[in-house]
């Protein structure tokens, strides 16, 4: 299972994440988390929000450069090592993860991730039992 | 042979009271116009106008002319200009017409000893004499500045080393091996120079003879000009050259580094407006239009250069009245001149358009950044199509890769949000020169 992430890219300068965020709580848009990723220039704002495809439509129309992304949302134990070891069964199976964060969620950590590979990291979460989050455990 | 202790290699010529100059340019003048009729190009534009050599009879008749625009010579690509056959040209210089058709300059042999004099008067002027050893750093081949100062420097008799463009430690290698006294660059190389030479110990003042540089090809200001002398312990002069004229050698400071000597000799000068193509006084800024007064294979008669400068003066202390220009002061059409290389902006947009990843504005920016000319362009994403940075950095660098083989300079890339840029009402900027020079 995948969720969809809201991924805009930014210019790397003073201003441009506040016009985002403004259009975002205008349409009474919720965040889950979110996270921004630079380079020298740009950024990339990757979001969990509670309507994806209604904010992305809505970014889209202002003409912001967005993409919806499939991230998976690995819930986890709120203790020392389980990210490692999540992380670990996911790397073994070679495939490659391009971007991770976490945060806490009803008490229970989440890791979001992309990888080169979703179909085959969902296969190897299932195995190992653990569990990918969908959309509707965000709703709020 | 000239003797040493002369200031000038030509005094009979350099040397010429501006009355003298005038009465020599208009008796060369008629000569290039009866010249011209064997152009096919010319004869019909003439016939066009209903003009006759004859109609020249005193030198302001040269505003009956017709002006010779870039877009001619792309015209009449590759050999319609020329007044005389094939047979009689030695030598073909052309551009790398990525523009459109490229232009094709021709030469006789006359007009590359002609050529060569030029510059072999220019190198006498600053101080240069047949004991000295001349260093050209500049590329050969097609761009005229590599066999332009070659055969000048060979004339007046220096030992002259063709080391052409790039590969500094071996270009310092040369300098501290050959004893070289005289080099030949684009300023930003020179920069470059003394920069591997710090980072290898070696002193210009100590370790090298250098005492007189040629720097042209790309605009520099003053302030550069003095860095450049103050880090080498050198005299730094000033060259203004265009392949359409011949190559380098047109114009070139004296010892009072005050202006541009063009020699009236061979070329008359008009300063003009661009937009009404009147003459402007002495003094205002307009555009360098020259006409060549002793080229056989291909006379140009009011080239447009699109250069911007003025008049400084028409006499000067060094006792050459051929009159003085003020250093390139931008150009009346779009093209940018960098580190040597000429480019329109046009170039680089159909490169862009290529990349269907891109919206379509875009944004030229030059700056000068620690004594080096950069140009960074600003391009629009249209659509996120990842959000994997790799994948945008990959981007941005096939488009470096894509410019780098248009334009032969490698530009910096800035891919910024779409919308970004400001849009113009009207005509769209995309060009900002932030250099030195134009500040």
């Amino acid at each position: 299972m995948t969720i969809k992430q809201l991924s805009i890219f930014i210019e790397n300068k003073s201003g441009t994440l506040i016009k985002v965020l403004d259009k975002l709580s205008k349409a009474g848009i919720q965040i889950i988390a979110s996270t921004v990723a630079d380079t020298k220039d740009f950024g990339i704002y990757r979001v969990l929000c509670d309507k994806p495809l209604q904010a992305y439509l809505l970014l889209k129309e202002e003409g912001i450069n967005i993409q919806l992304t499939d991230v998976i949302a690995l819930s986890i134990d709120d203790t020392p090592g389980m990210a490692a070891q999540a992380v670990n069964k996911i790397s073994l199976s070679g495939v490659n993860i391009l971007y991770l964060y976490s945060f806490l969620w009803k008490g229970r950590g989440v890791l979001v991730f992309r990888t080169d590979d979703n179909d085959k990291a969902i296969e190897v979460i299932t195995l190992n039992k653990m569990t990918a989050l969908s959309e509707i455990d965000f709703n709020v | 042979m000239i003797n040493d202790n002369s200031p000038y290699f030509n005094p009979e010529y350099e040397c010429l009271s501006r009355e003298e100059i005038e009465q020599l340019q208009l008796e060369r003048l008629q000569k290039t116009v009866r010249h011209c009729m064997n152009s096919p190009f010319y004869k019909k534009r003439f016939e066009e106008m209903h003009l006759k050599p004859e109609d020249i009879k005193t030198l302001a008749d040269i505003r009956k002319l017709p002006f010779t625009t870039k877009q001619d010579l792309r015209d009449t690509y590759p050999f319609g200009i020329a007044s005389v056959p094939l047979r009689q040209c030695v030598r073909l210089h052309s551009s790398s017409g990525t523009t459109g058709n490229p232009t094709v300059i021709l030469h006789t042999q006359k007009d590359l000893d002609e050529w060569a004099n030029q510059v072999a008067r220019n190198l006498w002027m600053v101080g240069l004499r047949p004991d000295d050893v001349f260093q050209n750093s500049s590329g050969y081949g097609m761009f005229t500045g590599g066999l332009g100062f070659q055969y000048g420097a060979e004339k007046l008799g220096m030992l002259t080393v063709p080391a052409a463009a790039g590969n500094s430690l071996r270009q310092i290698k040369f300098i501290t091996d050959f004893g070289t006294t005289a080099l030949h660059a684009v300023p930003s190389y020179v920069t470059r120079l003394y920069e591997v030479m710090q980072a290898n110990g070696v002193d210009p003042r100590k370790d090298t003879k250098l005492k007189v540089l040629a720097i042209g090809a790309e605009p520099h200001s003053e302030e550069q000009r003095q860095r450049i002398e103050q880090m080498l312990g050198v005299k730094a002069y000033n060259s203004f050259g265009m392949s359409e004229m011949c190559g380098p050698g047109v114009g070139f400071e004296c010892q009072e580094q005050n202006g541009l000597h063009f020699w009236e000799d061979y070329y008359i000068v008009e300063i003009v407006d661009p937009e009404t193509l009147e003459p402007v006084p002495d003094g205002e800024i307009g555009e360098m239009v020259l006409t060549t007064l002793c080229r056989e294979a291909m006379p140009l008669l009011r080239y447009r250069t699109r250069d911007l400068t003025r008049v400084l003066g028409r006499t000067c202390p060094c006792g050459r009245n051929h009159v003085r220009l003020d250093r390139m002061r931008g150009r009346s059409d779009d093209m940018i001149v960098l580190r040597g290389v000429n480019i329109f902006p046009i170039q680089i947009e159909k490169i862009l358009m290529q990349f269907p990843e891109l919206a379509s504005n875009y944004l030229i920016t030059l700056t000068t950044d620690d004594d080096n000319d950069n140009m960074t362009v600003v391009v629009e994403l249209e659509e996120l199509f990842t959000d994997d940075f790799q994948r945008l950095m990959d981007l941005e660098k096939r488009i470096k890769h894509a410019l780098k083989d248009e334009i032969l300079l490698t530009p910096h890339i800035k891919l910024v949000p779409k919308g970004s840029l400001p849009v113009s009402e009207g005509k769209a900027v995309r060009v900002v020169d932030k250099r030195k020079v134009y500040q």
